[in-house]
């Protein structure tokens, strides 16, 4: 593949393509998608630009087959993506849950619309934040990812990758459709191949190879297909070997450790944008496109000499617990603006554990809430 | 004079994990007799088996992947086809193979199952058809026979069941046989044949279940069924498609109904490939 086949420069592009874009630059050589608004850009971007870096693309018949299809591709080694909206959100979380028992490294781009349901599929809203979390069966951790701009899109599918090949799980972008459909300036800079993350691979040979021995860490080295290891992986609960052990210790010893690779790396994982912290008293918390209109009420805030302050979660999951329980001490208030009734709130209120009040400012999504809202909502609250 | 009786490795143990044996699969059960045609199929094809993915769903059949020592998959209950796509696509070079269930592949998978064979993925799909749900109990499914008992049809199946051949011939499978676990060395044949052949191979397997259908269905012991099978089964390589559904009072047609040469997908989307590389120097 030619170098220049992976853009370099300026562009004015929306925020799925800027996330197709990303998805190449980080090493991303399949995707497997079916069409959803407001997430199809992404697909068709992939679709005319796999071709070109000797990727694959492939539509399939549904999301449940197209979220197979990467991890079929991801076990094949290598690096794979799809992307979609609510209804496909729904139907991939089952084998999201595959995804996260056989550890398979992989990105999900969530473009969210308002739902339950259709809904609306043109219209923007933030409703999926705790299906993200909780959405397949079981208990476990997952990576989530939360952009506020096209640039993001490109930026934080590069990360979203980076942790899914270093952590072995899938990564959750989950993008809305004002920031997926808007177009800005998006700046595609050269990446150095130091910075692009590969999954651990074995250093030993296939006769002493166990696909889940952790002694050495909580990620496994992964073989893939068709370099001799001959491994099995299996959605059941397993053993180092990878074979089916159906005891309440192995499944202890199991998920504990998907959690943990998790929960123990949640300083390296979670990320967090901080503005007017220092000296806040109430500290906005937001994401996403709400997190842009949250930055220009808190500037507002100022300017009338409220001392407020924005926290935008880069990371939603694992949550910023430890910062939260950090300003919760230090703050008067928290405001929650988000596009749905209410669910990242909870885990602010979670972390302030009474300490600081907690406002949710819920929007049930088709737009997106209005400035003055969030100001009034700080004015409040100061 | 006499000497201990001593029981070599079978040389195809190389093609199973012997540390997961004994199976779970019971008595009189014919997906051990159609894993060993497989694994003598692998052999008998001379491929790498480093090279050769086994994927399966979920269900009794959905078990295999894990007995066998190649690299294998066991996914999601209907799902195999999908990341079997997924896999063989991202690595061309690899023989994959989905062995799996009725329920699995035909039930909830059915969807997959006629794309791709609607795309002519290179991949071979041994599906053990034994007209019902074994591992949850014995309910109904899209293979059962009308009026069959099963432990959600207490009072007869009222549901029409798949012609399996038609569906995936239909569809635009190459390669399309059925063999019942009585017909071992034509099944052996037809996988070996299926494996090497470029594209979309389908083989139905029908097979004795007798725990849980069979009970229900006056075949509770494990040879009823392949008495059924002696008796009422005859070889008509190249029949109809159409005319090969397992009608109740009809024989049971086994055979290969379908070798035909289409390109595979990887093959079209080799083109495609071409294309974009010209379409960028334009």
């Amino acid at each position: 593949m030619a170098k220049n086949d992976i853009l370099n420069g300026e562009f004015f592009i929306n925020g799925d393509t800027a996330c197709a874009e990303g998805a190449i630059s980080a090493g991303c050589r399949f995707f497997a998608g079916y069409p959803i608004t407001p997430a199809t850009e992404v697909a068709e971007r992939m679709s005319e630009r796999m071709p070109q870096v000797g990727g694959v693309f492939i539509q399939m018949e549904d999301e449940i087959a197209s979220m197979n299809a990467i991890l079929g591709a991801s076990w094949a080694g290598m690096k794979a993506m799809t992307a979609t909206s609510g209804p496909g959100f729904s139907l991939m979380m089952e084998n999201i849950g595959l995804g996260v028992m056989l550890e398979t490294p992989c990105v999900v781009v969530d473009v969210q619309r308002a739902g339950p349901s259709t809904g609306l599929p043109t219209l923007v809203a933030q409703g999926d934040m705790m299906q993200a979390r909780w959405g397949a069966h079981g208990h476990y951790e997952i990576i989530a990812l939360v952009p506020d701009s096209p640039q993001e899109m490109f930026d934080l599918t590069i990360q979203a990758f980076n942790f899914s090949e270093k952590y072995r799980v899938p990564v959750l972008l989950m993008a809305d459709e004002a920031v997926g459909h808007m177009s800005e300036k998006v700046v595609i800079s050269e990446i150095n191949p130091k910075e692009l993350v590969s999954r651990p691979r074995p250093k030993v040979t296939p006769d002493k190879y166990l696909p889940y021995d952790s002694k050495k860490g909580l990620v496994t080295p992964m073989a893939v297909a068709g370099e001799g290891y001959r491994f099995h992986v299996t959605g059941l609960t397993h053993d180092d070997r990878g074979y089916p052990t159906m005891t309440a210790e192995a499944q202890d010893k199991l998920v504990r450790r998907l959690v943990d690779k998790v929960r123990l790396n949640i300083k390296d994982i979670t990320r967090v944008e901080e503005i007017s912290i220092a000296d806040a008293e109430v500290v906005v918390v937001s994401y996403g496109i709400t997190a842009r209109i949250a930055r220009y009420a808190v500037q507002k805030a100022r300017e009338e000499g409220i001392k407020a302050g924005l926290l935008r979660l880069i990371t939603v999951w694992p949550f910023a617990d430890e910062r939260i329980k950090e300003l919760a001490a230090l703050v008067k208030a928290f405001v929650v603006p988000e596009i749905n009734y209410g669910q990242i709130v909870r885990e602010v209120e979670r972390c302030a554990g009474g300490k600081a009040h907690v406002k949710s400012l819920p929007h049930m999504g088709g737009a997106v809430p209005l400035p003055d809202m969030i100001l009034q909502a700080i004015r409040e609250e100061a | 004079m006499s000497k201990m009786l001593s029981v070599e490795a079978n040389p195809l143990d190389c093609y199973l994990r012997v540390d997961r044996i004994p199976h779970i699969w019971c008595v009189g059960c014919g997906i051990g007799p159609a894993t060993g045609c497989f694994i003598r199929a692998i052999d008998r094809a001379g491929l790498n088996p480093d090279k050769v993915s086994v994927v399966s769903g979920i269900g009794c059949s959905g078990r295999v992947a894990g007995y066998i020592k190649l690299d294998s998959f066991h996914t999601t209950h209907g799902r195999a086809l999908p990341f079997a796509t997924g896999l063989k696509l991202a690595n061309p070079e690899l023989t994959t193979v989905v062995f799996s269930g009725d329920g699995d592949i035909v039930a909830i998978g059915g969807n997959h199952l006629i794309h791709a064979a609607r795309r002519n993925v290179d991949m071979t799909v041994i599906c053990i058809n034994n007209f019902n749900y074994g591992m949850t109990g014995g309910q109904m499914g899209p293979t059962t026979p009308m009026d069959a008992f099963s432990a959600t049809s207490p009072y007869g199946n009222y549901e029409y069941p798949f012609n399996l051949p038609y569906l995936v011939a239909a569809s635009g499978a190459t390669y399309v046989a059925r063999w019942t676990v009585l017909h071992l060395r034509e099944l052996e044949r037809s996988i070996a044949e299926a494996l090497t052949k470029p594209g979309f191979g389908f083989i139905e397997v029908l097979s004795p279940c007798p725990t849980v259908y069979g009970r229900l269905n006056k075949l509770p012991n494990g040879l009823d069924e392949m008495r059924v099978y002696r008796e009422k089964s005859v070889i008509r390589n190249g029949a109809e498609p159409k005319e090969v559904e397992l009608a109740a009072n009809g024989p049971i047609v086994v055979g290969k109904f379908v070798d035909i040469e289409r390109p595979t997908l990887w093959d079209c989307y080799q083109q495609v490939l071409d294309r974009a590389a010209k379409h960028k120097k334009r």
